[in-house]
């Protein structure tokens, strides 16, 4: 098991507004005492991340979303150990370069030779390095018949190539890109794209922020979403955009919305007699619905192999997802998908109609869709499911997530998510009692589930 | 204060590359160019001579020709006069880089400190050459390199000590041109350090002054071409090594706090 690149814990980071009436008194202090940082008492804080942690694997890219403001170039900062976490630890292993701002510290009145020498050495790189990278450095910027002319002579275009082009030849084992590929012309960031995925291919670790969620869904292995300093999603690249997304269009009203109709799901999700003890999702697993509604899923029934809507089911039963869906205009380009998901937010299992290659031809007015897991192999717990109607490219029509579940009641505390069919054998010098046999629960089993739960014993 | 030492020696390739560079820009688009490095000293030699041999002449006879003993006193004055003033703004004037990339930030004041040390020695060979010229050059002259390192320590000392403290009290850039227009007027440069009378509360505050020594040890050399200043250098040394721990210290102290503020 590989160490991860990047580690961070809990890190937060405020920033301390100094009040301007008090320097006076605290700079004659600090010349007579030294005490500097003590008596520079902050007036107000400013908390700009709260509690971020995530792991990045070596080798992946990760990308950070968010708002303006949200925190992300903080975090960016802090990875670069530009700035430190004031509260938390994060460690970075191997060499950093940061691509914050491009051509950082470049002299206006000095030649692009010159400034490729100085800005590379800041950027960590040893005179021999630059020497053997060089060339390869000029060349990628496409500035040979100007690199002896003072930067200020150049255009804002060759001035950001020249600092792309040596901060990605610093050849770092973690990449930190801030931004840096909205400005420039096409072809530049087209350029840009493509020595970005060298490096992924050559399985360097990057980390970016960005607004650019093409770019997110095309080239990110994983994503986290900054909202006002928090974690809000993090987490496959696809569901963390569209829920994003989402947010960005409809606003915190909308999700805030979804979230008491998540609410009110899961109340009713879960009979009186049941209470829904562990039905909260933590772990960035959060109820919620989103989507264009252009179809509807209006209704969503739990049902057991007669047709009974149930919540509680026993291992081995079968459980079919029935939905009533309305399309207000037809539509040609739909899947249905379906998620189980355990209540830490693990996925159980996940499949859609496109996946399986239904072709979808046509939907439109009420629709019924049925999918039957057969045999659900699960051990006791509660149980999330996600429903979606969604465009073949992922666009959401309507993402409910979450907002039903089910519980698998066990008189077997054993312990995981999947429980295969299974009995046990002693011979030999091996004797153990059989268990006494009992009804499985109160609930009626339904196609009479075969429940092999505990039953093994020695034969 | 050792941790100091050790990352400018690590950074010394781009210490050296920033001093380099600091040289060529200083003067490129200007019409005379490198050769400013020599006409300001010149010119600002001019100036004082102007006022101290014909406005208010100072006729006393161990330090004739004026204007020569002058220039022994201002050359190095400038350097660290103007290594403090510049070093004092740099954190802020390059706050991009403080900003945004990961980066030995005392290397910004050393750079200033360097840059005119390089000046200062390229103004050297001119007073050298006006002294063989007048026939005051002396022997002492070779020993010049054991001030200069007093001096190079001081000066580092303080420029950390500043850079790092004007970050957050912006006020000490405006004070500052003041009390070194002070300390230029409190360091023998424009008289002599001999002329004033042993024992009197002026000779006292003088010599609690460390660039008294250095000037005055450099005065001796260039000028006089005889030595015995030791003892003062030595001390200016002492003051100039607890400068530097201080500056370093603080600098180290504030560093976090450095991209935050600028």
């Amino acid at each position: 098991m590989t160490k991860p690149a990047i580690v961070a814990q809990g890190v937060s980071k405020l920033y301390r507004r100094f009040a301007h009436k008090n320097q006076l008194r605290t700079l004659k202090s600090a010349l007579l005492t030294g005490s500097v940082l003590a008596d520079l008492r902050p007036e107000e804080t400013f908390t700009a991340l709260e509690d971020v942690s995530f792991e990045v694997k070596p080798g992946t890219t990760f990308a950070v979303i968010g708002e303006n403001g949200s925190g992300k170039s903080t975090l960016l900062k802090l990875v670069a150990g530009i700035t430190k976490p004031t509260r938390g630890s994060l460690r970075v292993l191997g060499r950093v370069s940061a691509l914050i701002e491009l051509g950082a510290g470049f002299h206006p009145e000095i030649s692009g030779r010159e400034n490729v020498a100085i800005n590379a050495m800041m950027l960590g790189l040893t005179r021999k390095e630059l020497d053997e990278s060089y060339d390869a450095i000029v060349e990628f910027a496409e500035l040979k018949d100007f690199i002896d002319a003072p930067v200020k002579t150049y255009s804002s275009g060759m001035y950001m190539r020249l600092g792309f082009a040596v901060a990605i030849h610093v050849d770092p084992d973690v990449l930190l890109i801030d931004e840096v590929l909205a400005v420039g012309d096409e072809a530049f960031t087209r350029k840009c794209l493509d020595k970005i995925s060298e490096f992924r291919r050559r399985g360097k670790t990057i980390l970016f922020v960005t607004h650019s969620l093409g770019l997110v869904e095309k080239m990110c292995d994983d994503v986290l979403w900054l909202n006002h300093g928090r974690t809000r999603g993090r987490g496959d690249p696809k569901r963390v955009v569209d829920e994003y997304l989402t947010y960005v269009a409809g606003g915190e009203e909308a999700l805030l919305r979804s979230r008491s109709l998540a609410d009110a799901a899961q109340a009713e999700a879960a009979p009186a007699s049941e209470a829904p003890e562990d039905a909260g999702a933590p772990g960035g697993y959060r109820p919620g619905r989103w989507g264009s509604r252009e179809v509807e899923i209006r209704q969503v029934r739990l049902l057991d192999s007669l047709d009974r809507e149930r919540h509680l089911f026993i291992p081995g039963e079968t459980l079919t997802l029935a939905l009533s869906v309305h399309a207000a205009r037809p539509v040609s380009d739909f899947v249905f998908g379906v998620g189980l998901f355990a209540a830490d937010g693990t996925c159980v299992y996940g499949t859609n109609t496109d996946l399986e290659d239904f072709k979808p031809r046509r939907l439109e007015g009420e629709a019924i869709v049925r999918l039957s897991l057969e045999g659900l192999q699960l051990v006791e717990g509660t149980y999330l499911v996600d429903l979606a109607a969604h465009k073949r490219d992922g666009t959401p029509y309507d993402y409910l997530r979450g907002l039903h579940s089910f519980r698998i009641k066990s008189r077997v505390k054993d312990v995981g998510i999947y429980r295969p069919q299974h009995h046990w054998s002693f011979g030999g010098g091996a004797e153990l009692d059989r268990p006494v046999e009992r009804p499985e629960l109160d609930v009626e089993p339904g196609d009479g589930a075969a429940a092999s739960g505990g039953k093994g014993g020695a034969r | 204060m050792i941790a100091a030492i050790r990352s400018l020696v690590r950074f010394r390739a781009l210490v050296e590359s920033l001093v380099s560079r600091e040289l060529k820009a200083r003067y490129r688009g200007s019409v005379l160019g490198f050769l400013w490095s020599f006409v300001n000293p010149l010119l600002l030699l001019l100036t004082y001579t102007l006022v101290f041999t014909v406005i208010l002449p100072n006729r006393q006879p161990e330090i004739q020709p004026f204007f020569l003993f002058l220039f022994c006193g201002i050359l190095p004055w400038t350097w660290f006069q103007a290594s403090l003033s510049e070093s004092s703004g740099v954190l802020i004037a390059n706050a991009n880089l403080i900003k945004k990339v990961l980066f030995p930030a005392e290397v910004l004041p050393t750079v200033c400190v360097l840059a005119n040390l390089a000046h200062f020695l390229l103004g050297l060979p001119i007073l050298l050459l006006f002294l063989a010229w007048q026939g005051t050059l002396a022997w002492t002259a070779v020993l010049l390199p054991l001030p200069i390192v007093v001096q190079l320590v001081l000066t580092l000392g303080l420029s950390l000590f500043l850079s790092a403290l004007t970050v957050h009290f912006r006020d000490i850039q405006n004070i500052l041109q003041h009390v070194l227009h002070l300390w230029f007027f409190a360091t023998p440069v424009i008289y002599s350090y001999a002329a004033i009378a042993e024992g009197t509360p002026l000779r006292q505050a003088l010599r609690l002054n460390p660039m008294t020594h250095v000037i005055v040890t450099y005065q001796q050399m260039l000028f006089h071409g005889n030595v015995d200043h030791w003892r003062g250098l030595f001390l200016a040394l002492l003051v100039g090594m607890l400068a530097f721990a201080a500056g370093a210290f603080l600098f180290d102290r504030l560093r976090d706090t450095l991209p935050e503020e600028v």
